[in-house]
């Protein structure tokens, strides 16, 4: 690719990581960044045991345990054995392969993409992997994060590199303001529902226009985050002042002359005038509704507002037998108004949704209301520091007051692998990022919306429309 | 990791899109240190009702397809979270190769490390290669890596697409950490000139504290 030719900040941040483009067009790609988890890396460190393996740049790998750990009593230690065997592996492998690693009782725990961001970790213009698909979230940074497979990881730790074919480039601009009451997560939503959880396949999403610039980091990163439910590779928002200005200070970003100088290279990221997309979407921020899914597919999404949409417009059999399976598992029938539906569990946390500003969001509805009778409300925050800040602010009274449970950090609920689960046929408002049958516990309805209509949930027992809360 | 050149072996046919990863292999079932031994929850919301019993009406649950080898599937096959269990569940069962429109980007990166060939067939053919599955317990579809074509029952070829990198590998079970060590004078070099062009790009300390 000539210097001269007009790239998007795709373009620019693969062919700067591009080590060598082998005969077939695959590039050994170098990676600047690698999120370690419990879940995803046991295989991995156990094939390079097995082939005599070091890992060849601990100096750009970090570990943290988050999918399995308990929220409560941590300090207990683990009481589900197959997660404390997972948890004792993580901690024996990054001491015999020297990663550095943040102990579960260290107050920076927490979950892998709230971390990174938060501690300066990931920065822009940086490759970031991690084996675990929402690491799309990094990309609101202006990096190219994306989810990989154990055999990944195990190829990152023993090699740095990765080998990859560029993706397309796609993308989704977003113009006009954000309503009242609607958020980041309302916006990904709607995109969503707009192109498919296939939309994005082979392509690298890059969000632009002034509704994402108006954005803050954590609105962003959201947004970036649930690229992979629209089957995207990776997320990427163009590094600008809002980057910048969050970046600056964190514990491990550069310091000093070798920030200014790491700002002046991130400058030249965004993308040039006259380059081209192979996908274009244009997207209206002014009429976004509150979003709530019904479905089993992040796609199944409707407006608080709407209803549980009907069969009768499907031409595509298989499609329809598809839809009818979604409605029998959530137990809907088309014409159901969505503001007529009861949750019994409200879930505010994850990596889409677990920052100190969705904690702030939820809690601003929650304030002098109450919890609904028979509804249990979980506040789970991404991080440690996250729930240091919250408790700073008296978020957590505020939460607590009104009857939700305030937990320690982790992925906790939006995937129920630790004791946080939902069981069968109960209906959960829940602030993370996937709604397939059993995600949450077997059985398990979730239904996707943001921190403040998971709130609004809590309080009414049913989704109400945020907006109406007032 | 096993070669794949050619196949012969009864297909399940799953006319069903989006099957995710939580279906392939719930969380709950991540819990494991090693590779091997997910191939009896594969499916498991499907494969099982929720008492733990098999479900009568699951296409694996069926003679000739307790013994399948492939799948067929329709469109956006394996899309969710990046496990690598769902090909290591899938290869357990016995599965090696998964025939759909479409796959998901991450499973199908998935697959070809797993030594399962992930075939881009049309709608329409992945549909009459489900007819021909259910013809019953003589019908045997064959995947001819070497030759990239998928074999009727009938004996018709169906031609097929596969990234030549990946074919090389796959035919000979190699790995991709010995194939990319093999540029490790490039690798130093590249480590090097970004040091030099780029020394405000920080280190992880060793030590968290």
């Amino acid at each position: 690719m000539s210097a001269s030719k007009p790239r998007t900040l795709f373009d620019k941040v693969w062919d700067a990581h591009v080590v060598e483009r082998l005969e077939d067009g695959t590039c050994i790609l170098f990676i600047d960044r690698h999120l370690v988890h419990e879940v995803t890396s046991p295989q991995a460190f156990e094939g390079l045991r097995m082939a005599g393996r070091k890992v060849r740049r601990p100096d750009l790998t970090i570990a943290v345990a988050d999918h399995n750990i308990p929220t409560i009593d941590r300090r207990n230690g683990i009481k589900e054995e197959d997660s404390r065997i997972q948890v004792e592996t993580l901690e024996a492998n990054v001491k015999e392969f020297g990663v550095p690693y943040i102990p579960i009782l260290d107050v920076r725990q927490g979950i892998v993409h709230i971390i990174g961001p938060e501690l300066g970790i990931s920065l822009p213009g940086q490759t970031l992997v991690c084996g675990d698909s929402h690491t799309a979230t990094h990309g609101a940074l202006g990096a190219l994060a994306f989810g990989i497979g154990t055999s990944e990881v195990e190829h990152v730790l023993a090699t740095q590199t990765l080998l990859q074919k560029p993706a397309k480039n796609m993308q989704v601009n977003v113009t006009g303001g954000l309503p009242f009451g609607t958020s980041a997560k309302d916006l990904i939503l709607a995109i969503i529902g707009k192109i498919g959880t296939a939309g994005g396949n082979g392509h690298v999403i890059e969000y632009t226009g002034d509704t994402i610039r108006a954005l803050d980091m954590a609105g962003r990163m959201t947004v970036s985050n649930m690229s992979i439910e629209a089957g995207a590779r990776a997320g990427m928002i163009a590094p600008d002042e809002t980057t910048f200005e969050y970046v600056k200070g964190r514990p491990y970003a550069p310091k000093g002359a070798a920030f200014e100088q790491a700002v002046a290279y991130w400058r030249t990221l965004p993308t040039d005038a006259g380059a081209s997309y192979d996908k274009v979407v244009q997207v209206t921020a002014n009429d976004i509704a509150p979003m709530v899914t019904w479905g089993t597919t992040p796609e199944a999404v409707v407006p608080v507002t709407g209803v549980v949409p009907g069969l009768e417009e499907i031409a595509d059999e298989g499609v329809r037998a598809q839809r009818q399976r979604m409605l029998d598992y959530m137990g809907l029938t088309p014409g159901q108004k969505m503001t007529d539906l009861k949750v019994d569990v409200v879930f505010i946390g994850s990596c889409t949704n677990g920052r100190i500003e969705d904690l702030r969001a939820a809690a601003a509805v929650a304030k002098g209301r109450k919890v609904a009778p028979g509804v249990r409300a979980l506040v789970v925050p991404g991080s440690g520091l996250v729930k240091q800040q919250a408790e700073q602010e008296g978020i957590d009274r505020i939460l607590i007051e009104s009857g939700f449970e305030w937990r320690e950090p982790c992925c906790s609920m939006c995937l129920g692998m630790n004791p946080d689960k939902i069981s069968a046929g109960q209906r959960c408002a829940s602030t993370s990022n996937r709604n397939f049958e059993g995600r949450q516990g077997i059985g398990g309805r979730t239904h996707l919306v943001s921190p403040a209509m998971a709130a609004a949930a809590a309080v009414t027992g049913r989704f109400a429309d945020v907006r109406e809360l007032g | 990791m096993e070669k794949f050149t050619k196949l012969t072996a009864p297909a399940a046919p799953l006319p069903m899109a989006n099957v995710d990863t939580d279906k392939i292999i719930p969380a709950r079932f991540l819990k494991t240190i090693k590779r091997s031994g997910l191939g009896v929850h594969l499916f498991d919301p499907l494969r099982y009702d929720k008492d733990g019993k098999e479900r009568p009406d699951f296409v694996l649950n069926q003679e000739p397809f307790r013994k399948a080898e492939i799948i067929i599937a329709h469109e956006n096959f394996g899309c969710g979270s990046s496990r690598e269990h769902a090909p290591w569940a899938l290869l357990d069962f016995g599965i090696r190769c998964v025939i759909a429109p479409d796959f998901a980007d991450i499973f199908h990166n998935n697959c070809f490390k797993n030594g399962i060939l992930p075939v881009r067939l049309p709608r329409a053919v992945c549909d009459q290669l489900m007819e021909d599955a259910r013809l019953g317990g003589n019908a045997r579809i064959t995947v001819d890596l070497e030759r990239q074509v998928v074999v009727r029952p009938n004996g018709e070829e169906i031609p097929f697409q596969v990234d030549p990198f990946r074919r090389h590998l796959l035919l000979n079970g190699l790995d991709d950490i010995g194939q990319t060590l093999q540029h490790a004078a490039k690798l130093d070099e590249y480590e090097a000139k970004r040091r030099a062009e780029q020394p405000w790009q920080p280190a992880i300390p060793a030590t968290i504290a």
